[in-house]
């Protein structure tokens, strides 16, 4: 009998569960889509590397669902308990049939185990369709070739989807047994009857909160926009919370501001069916500021993760070209004392070893270099007790210790011969240089460096090599690199006249060339081959070639977009899907208010417009604040990411543009064609 | 004088052929301009069903309803719309006001669906709300307001757009003895001073007894009617509470 009764409302308030039953079937789907990744990657054909680095994604995603899966928790748990608000007259009556609170549990149960089943089986299917897509797209983003394409279907992605929805589904069927037995039979009966007090809020505390709200927001978008670089760690913190809450406000006192703007515009407000619609908005935003707040900022990170994601790997891709010119770098400490970097001692063979040059240490390992390479190059970097990264700031390190207390000022700055550096940037494609005897120049692309040098250099900065003083040549930092890497990673390096350092202060050597058979492949596997030789255990070799950059980079930017479109799609999805859960709640209490409408003769065009325009300004409403939170958001992310280039920012965007329009659309247009014929006239 | 509304021949069925339910069968009268008109009758005699067809808010079976010689069954979709917008002006049981909205904006969103300019709604919205009595509570919400108050200004809702007919479905339903006494006055007033017609749906005595003429219904027919004349409201009571008794006493409520 339960079961039946279940079963019935279940089949009549379909209208009701469909936004509801729609967003299940898509959270299932996606999970399983991003789940099943592994299995869908075994049959593309890829490198060792590139293959770790999946591992290394698959890995990082089923991290990222545990949050996912957080996220939907709340959105299923939220949306069942306004579905169940809906139903309070329902219970009533059958509490007052001399049903239980248990009984009426029972029915919720069964209910929830029913559309939970459903949508389980619904989405598994979906996501295994979708999944089959998904090794096509994972094969374009490693840039890898597909070499058949099978059937797959993942059984670990499976169980998890079902252990996680099932753990989330229990938790619903808990949650509503709580607020069943909280109930109040009166309550239950009288809650339709409630007439909705409109409360308004006092205009001039409205204006007064908006203001200050505004003004705490425009600080941590002013600090985080356009002061990033003085920015400390738990500064940043601040201003995340500065900005949650200013958006809470901001929200409440807009809700009550712009009702009461309109409203003294009458020639406005008394057009048509807008008092109507506006009061409709009002109220529904005023009862809704805290889940309107967590939507907005749900957006925001939606567009800000989804933009920043696209650009690292459309601008990695760009970058690349640039920064690798030639297949092979391999370089070497010389010289080495003391520690390394990580405050390791050296070992005696590593010291030893670090007397002789990159070519040597090649030859001993049997890659001859001059039989394997062309076009090589053979470089070495000094260094100088009277350079320090605090010599080269002498002009104004007052200043800058106290904007940048955390840099390094005792570390060597890397100096070049001119001769060798223009013998480098002629292989690299780079400009070459000279420079009188008395002068130097600094070259430098990482952004943020580039800029402080820049300063140093305009100030004259003069600067004194084994007793010989120069001045710059340059009042800013030239563009350039000694190793082709896949970012603008290069802090800052001297180049200086040949006759200004000696050979006891070499610190690094390099070597740079392009292998001489035509397949790439085939010395590229004898590079790689040099990692199980025994002797490079005692050396600091490092190699760089243009293959293993290029893939890790491609690998790295793949990972970013894979976890971006994942976090992103489920944010997206959950905002809209609240909102519209929202909406539709209310077009059946609306539905009344629409009749009466009808019934002093209103047009069927003008409610359609009306109803259209309610649920535009509802959706429009976070989206835009959530856009201009993004606009500083982006700025930020620009910064912190800067390593990456921005060139493809545009591209990124309009991506997301997308994005948005089609999830965050295609919920208006479901939501807006549901309430339309939620209201319509049944003759 | 001129003919407001005729109707002619009216039918309505439910249900299908094995089961035929006939609400309306087979009715036929006139309301002239400036007429105050109650039909009465007991619950399921078929009177609210009649007042759902001339508001155009039900389809008829058969049968003709002119208002001002206007055949208004022949109409569809936004033209109804507009009928109702332009000629009907209504007044429900539970008032059917938006909880949403103050009274001055419940009032005043008749006229903003007309696309009246909006100084003209403020001005035309605080005339009628100083006749109705309701101008100091035009700031407030429904929730705010009493049920006098809340059918009065359902009553200043109907009566600002100058409708040519005003249709009441039981306004005293939902009021206690001394507002359904104020609303009746106000209606009194609708009709005496700005020359309302008004067609009242009601199965109560009492409130049929400030119309003009009262047309009895029972079971889709109409049984009597008699007209007020030169009575005065007691003397009419008298009469109407004569045709209860005669209609079979089964009408309950009679006060």
């Amino acid at each position: 009998m339960l079961y039946k009764l279940s079963l019935k409302n279940i089949t009549k308030s379909f209208k009701d569960y469909a936004i509801y039953f729609f967003t299940l079937i898509l959270g299932v789907a996606i999970f399983y889509v991003f789940n099943a990744i592994d299995s869908q990657t075994a049959l593309i054909n890829v490198s060792k590397s590139t293959h770790e680095l999946i591992t290394l994604m698959t890995n990082m995603l089923s991290g990222v669902s545990v949050f996912v899966s957080f996220v939907l928790g709340f959105l299923v748990i939220y949306a069942s308990r306004f579905l169940m608000k809906r139903r309070n007259k329902e219970f009533g009556v059958y509490m007052t049939l001399g049903m239980g609170k248990w009984q009426i549990s029972r029915i919720l149960f069964l209910e929830t185990l029913i559309i939970g089943i459903i949508s389980l089986i619904v989405g598994l299917l979906i996501g295994i369709v979708l999944s089959q897509g998904m090794s096509i797209l994972v094969a374009n983003m490693f840039e890898a070739d597909m070499t058949r394409f099978e059937f797959t279907f993942s059984k670990t992605s499976m169980i998890k989807t079902i252990i996680y929805f099932g753990i989330m589904y229990l938790l619903v069927m808990i949650f509503n047994t709580f607020s069943v037995g909280k109930c109040k039979l009166i309550d239950l009966l009288e809650s339709s009857k409630k007439s909705e007090k409109i409360k308004m809020k006092n205009p001039y505390l409205c204006i007064f909160v908006f203001l200050i709200a505004c003004a705490f927001l425009g600080y941590a978008y002013y600090t985080v926009a356009f002061k990033p670089d003085k920015m400390l760690q738990d500064e940043f913190m601040t201003m995340i919370i500065i900005g949650c809450v200013s958006t809470f406000f901001i929200i409440w006192s807009l809700s009550g501001l712009i009702l009461k703007i309109v409203m003294s515009m009458k020639s406005i407000y008394y057009k048509g069916l807008n008092s109507f619609t506006l009061r409709q908005i009002s109220s529904k935003i005023n009862t809704t500021v805290f889940s309107m707040t967590i939507i907005c900022l749900m957006l925001f990170l939606t567009i800000v993760i989804l933009s920043s994601s696209l650009s690292i790997k459309n601008s990695m891709t760009a970058n690349l070209k640039e920064l690798s010119p030639v297949d092979i770098t391999v370089y070497k400490s010389l010289n080495i004392k003391g520690n390394d970097r990580m405050g390791k001692p050296y070992t005696k063979e590593q010291i030893d070893d670090s007397h002789i040059g990159v070519k040597e240490s090649l030859n001993k390992m049997n890659f001859n270099t001059d039989q394997l390479l062309k076009n090589v190059v053979d470089v070495n970097v000094y260094d100088a007790d009277t350079l320090k990264l605090k010599d080269t700031f002498s002009n104004i390190i007052e200043k800058v210790k106290i904007e940048f207390p955390n840099l390094d000022w005792e570390s060597k700055e890397e100096i070049i011969k001119l001769s060798d550096y223009n013998k480098l940037a002629k292989l690299y494609n780079l400009d070459t240089y000279s420079l009188n005897d008395d002068e130097y120049m600094i070259i430098a692309d990482f952004e943020g460096m580039k800029d402080l040098r820049d300063k140093v250099l305009k100030n004259n900065q003069n600067i004194t090599i084994l007793g010989k003083t120069y001045k710059p040549k340059f009042e800013e930092c030239k563009p350039g690199y000694l190793y082709p890497s896949s970012n603008h990673i290069n802090t800052g390096v001297f180049i200086v006249p040949d006759g200004a350092v000696t050979d006891e202060m070499k610190t690094l050597n390099i070597l740079s060339g392009n292998y001489k058979d035509e397949n790439k492949e085939n010395v590229e596997k004898i590079v790689i081959g040099l990692e199980d030789n025994s002797y490079i255990k005692n050396t600091l070799l490092n190699f760089s070639t243009k293959i293993s950059i290029y893939e890790a980079s491609v690998g790295l930017g793949a990972i970013v977009t894979f976890i971006g479109l994942y976090l992103g799609i489920i944010f997206l999805m959950s905002s809209a899907a609240i909102l519209a859960l929202k909406e539709l709640s209310e077009s059946s209490d609306n539905k009344e208010r629409y009749d009466m409408l009808r019934k002093i003769g209103t047009d069927e065009k003008m409610i359609n417009r009306a109803l259209f325009r309610q649920i535009a300004i509802f959706f429009m409403f976070p989206l835009l604040l959530a856009i201009i939170h993004s606009i500083f958001g982006i700025i930020f992310c620009n910064y912190i990411l800067q390593t990456f280039g921005n060139q493809s920012l545009l591209i990124s965007i309009i991506m997301t543009t997308v994005f948005l329009i089609v999830i965050y659309g295609g919920y208006y247009l479901i939501t807006y064609f549901c309430s339309k014929n939620i209201i319509k006239e049944n003759r | 004088m001129e003919n407001i509304l005729k109707i002619d021949k009216l039918e309505k069925y439910y249900g299908n052929k094995s089961n035929l339910t006939k609400a309306i069968n087979n009715i036929s009268f006139n309301v002239t301009k400036g007429e105050f008109v109650a039909i009465m009758g007991a619950s399921g005699s078929g009177k609210t069903t009649l007042l759902n067809c001339i508001s155009t808010i039900d389809k008829v079976t058969a049968g003709h309803i002119l208002v001002e010689n206007e055949d208004i069954t022949m109409l569809k979709g936004n033209k109804l719309n507009a009928f109702r917008r332009e000629k009907l002006g209504f007044v429900f049981q539970d008032f059917n006001l938006l909880d949403t909205l103050t009274a001055f904006e419940n009032i005043a969103l008749a006229l903003s669906i007309q696309k009246v300019n909006p100084k003209e709604i403020e001005k035309r919205v605080s005339e009628i709300s100083k006749k109705l009595n309701i101008s100091n509570i035009l700031n407030k919400y429904p929730y705010q307001i009493s049920g006098g108050q809340k059918q009065r200004v359902a009553c200043a809702r109907a009566i600002v757009t100058n409708p040519k007919l005003v249709l009441a479905d039981e306004p005293t339903g939902a009021l206690d003895s001394k507002s359904a006494k104020m609303l009746l006055e106000s209606f009194e007033y609708l009709n005496d001073d700005l020359k309302a017609t008004i067609l009242m749906v009601t199965h109560d005595a009492f409130t049929a007894s400030y119309a003009s003429r009262v047309i009895f219904i029972k079971d889709g027919k109409v049984f009597n009617e008699i007209y007020r004349g030169d009575d005065n409201r007691k003397a009419f009571f008298d009469k109407i509470i004569d045709v209860v008794t005669l209609l079979g006493g089964d009408l309950e409520d009679v006060i």
